[in-house]
């Protein structure tokens, strides 16, 4: 299974991401808005925000179907690449704030500070927050992996331990003293690298950018599992203490795996924020990252097709009932979705697919009687 | 590295284990030469497998001294260290990666650089193909190569989990109930293929069944209540007054 990171499946979504890529942008700048095939700005943007939910379902993915390790804090770094852009954002505004200070936010002159904090220098400059967008998230990966992962902390406590990771900086970020606009988070942008944030084309821009980060994720990811590397991985989900006997330290596996995992989220948390606007503290909320492992369950965990599918098809649904007279019963409505595809679909829907591909292959190959190829390994239950 | 201490393979002194009060091992002490094949009895709670647990490096213990080949402290270091050192373990129930194929199964156990700094670019040599190609056939799973080790019987689990224990290229193998769950036929081939291992490496199995341990034929050590009480033939042994009274319970 080790050389095949680019096999046809592979090729086919990254031929279909990039297609939507340049289709969505062309549809919306050049067709006129009474064309039927005209794609309103705003939908750019949603699905652009869709886009980035399914970089941060696929990293989860990567973890959790691949590794076994369920984290249920994965909106934390999201969150904190969010912030990341969120910060660069609010230096682009300058003078042209309410209050007009050109070097502080104005969250910061309404707290009467007068100097910019230590945390917020060289978020002016696009490369150094960028950096950032990875390095933060992947730094605190780093050591909360290290710290859990060599004290061997698995299964339902690391899930444990990672909500209350990401209500920790829940609570602190709404702090005003913290330093991160408190409460109203970060908001009222105006430019991205001299571009007007709110423009049609600076939309597209975004959305485009937002498919090759989810390519290039899934690049990553494919190269990854596809590896001797995710062989371990797999080996470390089924049978963790047989692949230390075996001589493998797995908690340095984990500690990689978990922290490009959440270099992924913090890069689908910074094209979040310019797409809807804004960055508070409540994209740190528990529930956050509960409902990204859903999206994940949903379409299928250990296929990496699956985590994108079930993103986009359950906020897909989320959009469409909370915009609806239903609204106030979405919450309902997903976890009874959890429970009906957790009970009924344990595979997820992709993973079901494949399941049942495989079945007919092997069905066929037995009906030929000749013994070839083994099915693919299957996703896991 | 140091001079070497002991001219057994395995060298273990004194070595107690305390769970919430409960001695595990109290002082156990125990030698197995290079080459050997010993089999280890005794009733439930023996210690058997706590003792597996202290050579392999997943448990501490309290004290003693436990060396391999004569230069190595073992209570030192984790478990991946000393696989890597070449002591491997099969465990009771055969533990294999269900979700990997029989030939992927052997290729994550063969003797090979752990870093995941390598596995991210590793490649497979015609070397460790042929590799995997004898241990395929000393465990006669060549025909089931392709097949996902999930979907194998409970026999062939066993054989796999000895043959990635062959790839490992071991010294010491530690084998925990290897029979338990087979059939008569499984068993006697077990046994066999034991025998074959063990021409080139130094083998402890802990057994229950008693007509295996026989079929093996080599040295007995009997442990209870965490030391050892007897060794010697299996016929000796079972003539001990000592293992009659707490081994067979008259």
């Amino acid at each position: 299974m080790t050389t095949r990171a680019l096999d046809r499946g592979t090729l086919a979504f990254l031929a279909l991401v990039l297609a939507v890529a340049i289709v969505i942008p062309v549809l919306n700048l050049t067709t006129p808005e009474s064309a039927a095939l005209h794609v309103p700005t705003y939908l750019v943007s949603l699905f652009g925000k869709y886009v980035t939910f399914a970089l941060l379902a696929l990293s989860i993915d990567l973890i959790w179907g691949f590794c076994g390790i369920l984290s249920l804090g994965h909106g934390a770094f999201f969150a904190l690449g969010g912030y990341a852009m969120g910060m660069y954002l609010m230096r682009q505004i300058g003078s042209r704030g309410v209050y007009a200070d050109p070097i502080l936010p104005d969250f910061m002159v309404f707290l009467n500070w007068k100097e910019l904090p230590l945390a917020w220098w060289g978020f002016s400059s696009f490369p150094y927050a960028m950096l950032m967008v990875l390095l933060v998230p992947g730094l605190l990966a780093l050591v909360f992996g290290w710290f859990a992962f060599r004290s061997r902390v698995t299964g339902v406590y690391f899930s444990i331990i990672t909500q209350a990771m990401t209500y920790a900086l829940l609570l602190a970020f709404f702090r005003n003293d913290f330093g991160f606009g408190g409460n109203n988070g970060l908001t009222d942008f105006k430019d991205i690298l001299g571009f007007n944030v709110q423009s049609d084309e600076t939309r597209a821009a975004l959305f485009a950018a937002s498919c090759l980060a989810l390519a290039l994720g899934y690049l990553i990811c494919r190269a990854l599992v596809a590896s001797k590397f995710g062989m371990v991985l797999v080996a470390i989900r089924d049978a963790e203490a047989r692949a230390r006997f075996l001589g493998y330290r797995v908690e340095a596996y984990k500690v990689v795996v978990f922290t490009v995992s959440a270099c992924m989220a913090g890069v689908a948390g910074a094209l979040y924020v310019p797409q809807v606007g804004i960055i508070n503290p409540s994209e740190f909320s528990p529930a956050n990252s509960i409902e990204a492992v859903i999206w994940v369950a949903v379409g299928g965990r250990g296929t990496l097709v699956g985590a994108v599918v079930g993103a986009i098809l359950v906020n897909y649904a989320k959009t469409t009932f909370t915009s609806g007279p239903l609204a106030p019963y979405w919450l309902f409505l997903l976890g009874g979705l959890f429970i009906v595809v957790t009970l009924l679909l344990p595979r997820g829907i992709v993973g079901t697919l494949a399941h049942w591909r495989a079945q007919w292959r092997a069905r066929r190959k037995a009906r030929r009687g000749d013994d070839g190829k083994a099915v693919e390994p299957l996703p896991a239950e | 590295m140091d001079a070497r201490t002991t001219p057994a393979l395995l060298y273990l002194d004194g070595v107690s284990v305390a769970f919430d009060g409960f001695r595990a091992l109290n002082e156990l002490s125990l030698t197995i030469a290079p080459g050997e094949m010993r089999a280890i009895i005794g009733p439930n709670g023996a210690g058997k497998t706590t003792m597996m647990d202290v050579v392999t490096g997943k448990t501490r213990p309290d004290s003693g001294e436990v060396t391999f080949d004569g230069t190595h402290d073992l209570t030192r270091l984790d478990e991946a260290a000393i696989a890597v050192l070449g002591i491997g373990r099969k465990f009771q129930k055969p533990t294999v990666f269900d979700s990997h194929t029989v030939l992927d199964n052997l290729r994550l156990a063969l003797r090979g650089d752990r870093r995941a700094s390598r596995a991210i670019v590793w490649r497979e040599t015609g070397a460790e193909r042929e590799r995997i190609d004898a241990v395929l056939s000393t465990i006669r799973l060549g025909d089931l190569r392709e097949n996902l080790a999930g979907n194998l019987s409970h026999g062939q689990k066993q054989w796999l989990e000895i043959g990635m224990l062959l790839a490992q290229d071991l010294k010491l193998l530690l084998v925990d109930e290897p029979v338990a769950g087979m059939t008569d036929a499984e068993t006697e081939q077990t046994a066999e293929l034991l025998k074959i291992i063990n021409r080139d490496k130094t083998v402890v199995v802990v057994e229950h069944d008693m007509t295996f341990v026989r079929a093996l034929g080599v040295k007995v050590t009997v442990l209870h209540e965490g030391s050892v009480i007897a060794e010697g033939s299996i016929d000796q042994v079972s003539e001990n007054e000592r293992v009659v009274e707490v081994y067979l319970g008259r």
